[in-house]
């Protein structure tokens, strides 16, 4: 027996060792092999791709975000990322009101198109009241005014090699050796078409603040909020980003945040 | 193999000599399989939690969080002082001084104001998407494993023989509490009924609420399940009862690695590796008797 409590004792010993030694190297142990381009992170990142077939196959095309009533509109929106954006083309066309802006809508389309404000906001509409998810974890409840991407889309018409929809913004989120990097993202033609992805010009019943987007955002309420870029001038039609930035289709995603962002 | 042999000798008196009969195959090689896959992604999804946590350590009660009126239940924060600053946990209004640990950590003189502290955190430093590259990674075994248990433990019968609830195990109840709050342990084929209420609870509660918190706070799922967060009350509401199983699922680990240590690590963790488990020597009958006396 007095045997067995010393075998007992050192296994108690090297157990709490073993587990004190875990917590004091903490896991900076798994640190460098989650960088981008590792392999075992790009292994985990499949997880992703399940999780985007998975998600497909459940909501199919047109399963709708839940939608809320007005009484759930307890606070503004609450902006987040870049809330004012510093870039003279910018600031340029704030001044005068966005009279001077424009959506470019190119790439793989048979007319490629160039709307204004006006123009976007003579289409039929769609007004919902939806709850927005940021990846952070926090959500907030707003109603929002916009075209459908779906009409936009037609008007264009897509070629069929088209796969995603790239979006690209006229505010700077980053410098890089190589220059300032603008905001940019993709979303494949499913959510791109989905009844409530829509191009928002307006918050709450009145125009989208500049805080929000102004003059236009995305809004793809399937999706978290680092998936409706703001500040929107160009809507490319694509057959892939592997080009593009630093090839994960968005400026998120190139800084390590998984392309599908149902989840 | 030595113990076995020691224990044989050391039987006492009264116990057959063919004791080996006491090492008994408890633990079936699905049940071995899907423990160690658990202890894994738990412990993946944990810390890589923790990091998610981290981005927003404020946990809301409702459909939004409140950032013009106070649903928050719960925040992780810091805040400078004349001492300098400080780390806090608040819950329900109370507010803790938690420095060092939550709200305010790192090595001395390089501190920063971070919820969970790095080395409770994956990856150590503050990184959200990475975080939810691996918890989302774990979350698919975790669930894979749970289902493939499941079904496993139907067929072989672990669930009916060993898991589900008898009239017996009522009955035994006050025992084992009493057992258990004097570390007396009786070392048998069947789980006693504190380790049903937890393995079950684990199982068939804490896991499933893990999963279904989870998807209802995915966007894409709230498409195919929209009555899943009026059902929890709110998505902010299932992040925060998410944050609180998690709370209890460290608790059970915590009793559980206690239990073990006091049970014994080696035939435990024998069982769990190989699945032979050594039961206590038979007790004879007048023994019996009078330990029921």
């Amino acid at each position: 027996m007095a045997k067995f409590q010393i075998s007992r004792r050192k296994f108690l010993t090297a157990a709490s060792l073993g587990a004190s030694g875990m917590m004091l190297s903490g896991c900076d142990a798994f640190d460098s092999q989650l960088s981008i381009g590792s392999g075992l992170r790009s292994f985990l990142e499949n997880a992703n791709g399940l999780t985007y077939r998975a998600q497909r196959l459940l909501a199919g095309r047109d399963a709708l975000a839940p939608e809320f009533t007005e009484a759930d509109i307890r606070q503004p929106q609450r902006p987040n990322g870049v809330t004012a954006p510093d870039d003279d083309v910018y600031k340029g066309l704030l001044a005068n009101n966005f009279a001077d802006w424009r959506l470019e809508v190119s790439g793989l389309v048979e007319k490629p198109l160039s709307l204004s404000r006006e123009q976007l906001m003579n289409m039929p509409s769609r007004t919902q009241i939806t709850r927005h998810d940021c990846v952070e974890g926090w959500s907030c409840i707003a109603k929002w005014t916009g075209t459908p991407l779906s009409l936009v889309l037609d008007q264009a018409v897509v070629k069929p090699q088209a796969r995603y929809v790239m979006f690209h913004c006229l505010d700077t989120i980053d410098r890089s050796l190589s220059g300032d990097i603008k905001y940019y993202g993709t979303i494949d033609l499913i959510d791109a078409r989905h009844p409530q992805t829509i191009l928002a010009y307006g918050l709450n019943g009145k125009p989208l603040p500049v805080e929000n987007g102004a003059p236009l955002r995305v809004r793809v309420e399937r999706q978290l909020g680092y998936k409706m870029p703001k500040y929107l001038y160009k809507i490319e039609l694509v057959d892939g980003f592997a080009n593009v930035g630093g090839g994960r289709g968005g400026y998120w995603e190139d800084n390590g945040y998984d392309w599908y962002g149902g989840i | 193999m030595e113990s076995v042999a020691r224990s044989q000798s050391t039987a006492g008196p009264g116990v057959p000599a063919s004791s080996d009969k006491t090492l008994i195959y408890r633990q079936s090689r699905w049940t071995r399989l899907t423990h160690w896959l658990w202890a894994i992604s738990l412990f993946f999804m944990l810390l890589s939690g923790l990091q998610i946590f981290n981005a927003r350590p404020q946990l809301y009660i409702g459909k939004q969080s409140g950032f013009q009126y106070n649903n928050t239940v719960f925040a992780i924060g810091a805040e400078n002082t004349d001492a300098g600053p400080r780390g806090y946990t608040e819950a329900f209004g109370k507010r803790f001084d938690t420095t060092g640990v939550l709200g305010w950590s790192g090595p001395s003189g390089n501190e920063t104001a971070r919820g969970f502290p790095s080395w409770a955190t994956i990856p150590s430093y503050y990184d959200l998407g990475t975080a939810r590259v691996v918890h989302f990674f774990f979350a698919w075994i975790l669930t894979t494993t749970l289902l493939v248990w499941l079904v496993a433990s139907l067929i072989n019968g672990h669930l009916r023989r060993d898991l589900a609830p008898r009239i017996d195990d009522l009955k035994r109840l006050p025992r084992d509490i009493v057992d258990h709050a004097k570390l007396r342990f009786h070392h048998t084929r069947e789980y006693n009924t504190l380790q049903k209420t937890a393995y079950g609870g684990v199982l068939f509660v804490l896991l499933p609420l893990m999963i279904i918190t989870g998807l209802a706070m995915s966007p894409s799922m709230n498409s195919v399940l929209p009555f899943l967060n009026d059902l929890l009350g709110g998505r902010q509401t299932a992040r925060t009862i998410h944050f609180t199983v998690m709370v209890l699922l460290v608790a059970f680990f915590v009793i559980h690695i206690l239990m073990i240590l006091a049970a014994g690590p080696i035939n435990e963790l024998r069982s769990i590796i190989t699945g032979w488990y050594r039961t206590d020597p038979p007790v004879h009958e007048d023994e019996t008797a009078q330990r029921s006396a």
